[in-house]
């Protein structure tokens, strides 16, 4: 059944689309990520002009992570001052990164922008996650005990100033390195249409030490109001938000992510983690190959505006 | 000034063409809607074009040679931007580009045989008539003005536009139903811009113009589709509010249906 998307200004099928939400929504909800790292390109390659497709994935990655924090609430899994901190630097980084796909629109280069930015971030990030899984699931065929977190255990990290308390993660941290954070989540988030979640999560543990208990919900926190306001100022100032679309595909996502949440429980930390890893790595693989193999068509064209 | 001499000289042509009394025609047309409405199921649709040439007075004789038609459909004018890919440090990117400035969104030059058998080709490239001749305007340094045919960025723009069925050239495109009386669909894609399109038809005969009429249809945006786009554009800050509100529904509904707790 086809149905014609208002800001898109073409017709798609709302079936294939609803598909495409279950689908990501699934993995987003077994990894505990938003997805959007697949979705934006997905809905490109359907037709979506990437403009539209970025500012439209952000409220879908609003919708599923809106339905994650609630349900990470209820086990107590969410700590909301670290949620808050991360904010404010997100909130800032998301504010320059609409400035910033504003600017690259008007250049012409956005899609190589973010084209480049999926290769490097993803293939990077994937490729650390992937190598580290792989470690620690060696380890633990050897029989090698997982080491365990020490308490003392201190990076340059803990060193800067302005040290804050976290009760809920437990952990004692400078408030600077979780602003940074969050401002680069923020700002990659609003260029690229992801939420950053497959990022945040590794850059919580392995930077600010945040226990697993509490790391997805936290990140989910930072993902839903970063999204909800990438959202609102999309809409405000590029007026590329298409709330059908947007409509269709929270609808498969969050229901997605439920089937997915549950299939995500009965798996092995590590194991998750290669299959993420994997996942991620081939996505930036496959926006490279894009990059750097002929395109079958050299031409493009698009509307500066009408008269 | 050889130019020149060609344009005095088709000007000539022209005013004699018509001041022959012989050639005294009459072009009515219909199309069958004035308004194209696009609501959330429009996948596309056609025009049709209807029309009759006739004597304009009585005692004019029928002519011996045939009607020829062609007939120009030009949507909403946009600029558009054409970029080119090339390889640069490995990675292929956009480096030239070229702007179209205030070319029709949309195009459709129908016929009813190829245009070299209809006319003349100075008459073809005066009249702008198919793709190789209508001007398209581009930004060339600090002029603005349109290049051969054979342009790499013309050829490749008219390439791109037509896979997206916005430029449609067919030279079977007009159907004779009697040696007076003609038909034409203009098929107009989903992807076909919101506006005012112009619909322009001329008649040949021997090789010259003998008359042209102009006709008009729009399409719009209807209900909801109009809705949604009008909110995004005008009301931008609440129709993201608005939308944002929505995720955090859908967001939360779901948590609730699927509790499990």
């Amino acid at each position: 059944m086809q149905i014609y998307l208002p800001i898109a200004d073409l017709p798609v099928d709302i079936f294939l689309v609803l598909a495409m939400g279950l689908a990501v929504g699934f993995i987003s909800g077994m990894f505990g990520i938003g997805g959007g790292f697949l979705m934006t390109p997905l809905l490109i390659f359907v037709g979506i002009s990437p403009a539209v497709a970025v500012a439209s994935v952000a409220s879908h990655i609003a919708a599923s992570s809106c339905s994650g924090v609630i349900s990470y609430w209820r086990r107590r899994a969410v700590d909301l001052a670290l949620g808050l901190m991360l904010l404010a630097g997100g909130i800032l980084g998301t504010a320059v990164g609409v400035w910033l796909f504003t600017v690259l629109r008007g250049l012409g280069q956005l899609d190589l922008t973010i084209g480049i930015s999926y290769v490097v971030l993803l293939s990077t990030v994937g490729g650390l996650m992937v190598s580290e899984s792989v470690r620690a699931i060696m380890r633990q065929q050897q029989g090698k005990p997982v080491t365990p977190r020490r308490g003392g255990a201190h990076t340059w990290v803990h060193g800067l100033p302005l040290k804050m308390r976290f009760k809920r993660s437990k952990i004692y941290v400078s408030a600077i390195p979780v602003w940074l954070i969050g401002f680069i989540i923020g700002f990659v988030g609003a260029v690229m249409g992801i939420g950053g979640g497959f990022l945040l999560v590794p850059m919580l543990i392995y930077f600010l030490r945040v226990p697993t208990a509490t790391v997805i919900g936290t990140s989910m926190v930072l993902t839903l109001v970063t999204m909800a306001s990438a959202t609102v100022m999309h809409a405000a100032t590029n007026h590329l938000v298409d709330a059908v679309l947007a409509l269709i595909l929270m609808v498969g996502g969050v229901i997605g992510a439920q089937f997915g949440a549950r299939a995500g429980q009965n798996m092995r930390g590590e194991r998750l983690r290669l299959l993420l890893g994997l996942l991620v790595l081939a996505v930036g693989l496959r926006f490279a190959f894009q990059l750097i193999v002929q395109p079958g068509d050299l031409y493009s064209i698009r509307v500066l505006g009408a008269e | 000034m050889t130019r020149h001499l060609i344009i005095a000289a088709a000007l000539l042509a022209a005013s004699i063409a018509g001041t022959k009394p012989a050639a005294a025609e009459r072009l009515v047309t219909s199309i069958s809607r004035h308004q194209v409405l696009v609501n959330s199921s429009f996948t596309g649709t056609s025009i049709v074009l209807f029309g009759t040439v006739e004597p304009d007075t009585p005692t004019a004789r029928r002519r011996a040679s045939a009607y020829d038609l062609v007939v120009t459909v030009t949507g909403p004018k946009q600029t558009i931007v054409e970029r080119r890919k090339e390889r640069v440090l490995g990675i292929w990117t956009n480096v030239a580009s070229r702007t179209f400035i205030n070319v029709p969104s949309y195009l459709a030059v129908l016929s009813n045989q190829p245009f070299n058998q209809i006319t003349n080709a100075d008459t073809i490239r005066q009249l702008q008539i198919g793709f190789d001749s209508f001007i398209l305007p581009q930004q060339l340094g600090s002029d603005i003005g349109d290049v051969g045919r054979d342009d790499p960025f013309r050829t490749n723009f008219i390439r791109l536009k037509t896979q997206h069925q916005l430029y449609v050239q067919k030279t079977n495109g007009v159907t004779l139903l009697t040696p007076t009386v003609f038909r034409a669909e203009i098929p107009l894609p989903a992807e076909a811009p919101i506006g005012n399109y112009d619909v322009d038809v001329k008649v040949f005969a021997e090789s010259a113009m003998l008359t042209r009429a102009n006709s008009a249809f729009e399409i719009v945006k209807v209900g909801f589709e109009q809705f949604v786009a009008t909110a995004a554009r005008d009301y931008g800050l609440l129709y993201g509010l608005t939308t944002a509100m929505m995720a955090l529904m859908t967001g939360w509904f779901a948590a609730v249906v699927f509790r499990r707790d």
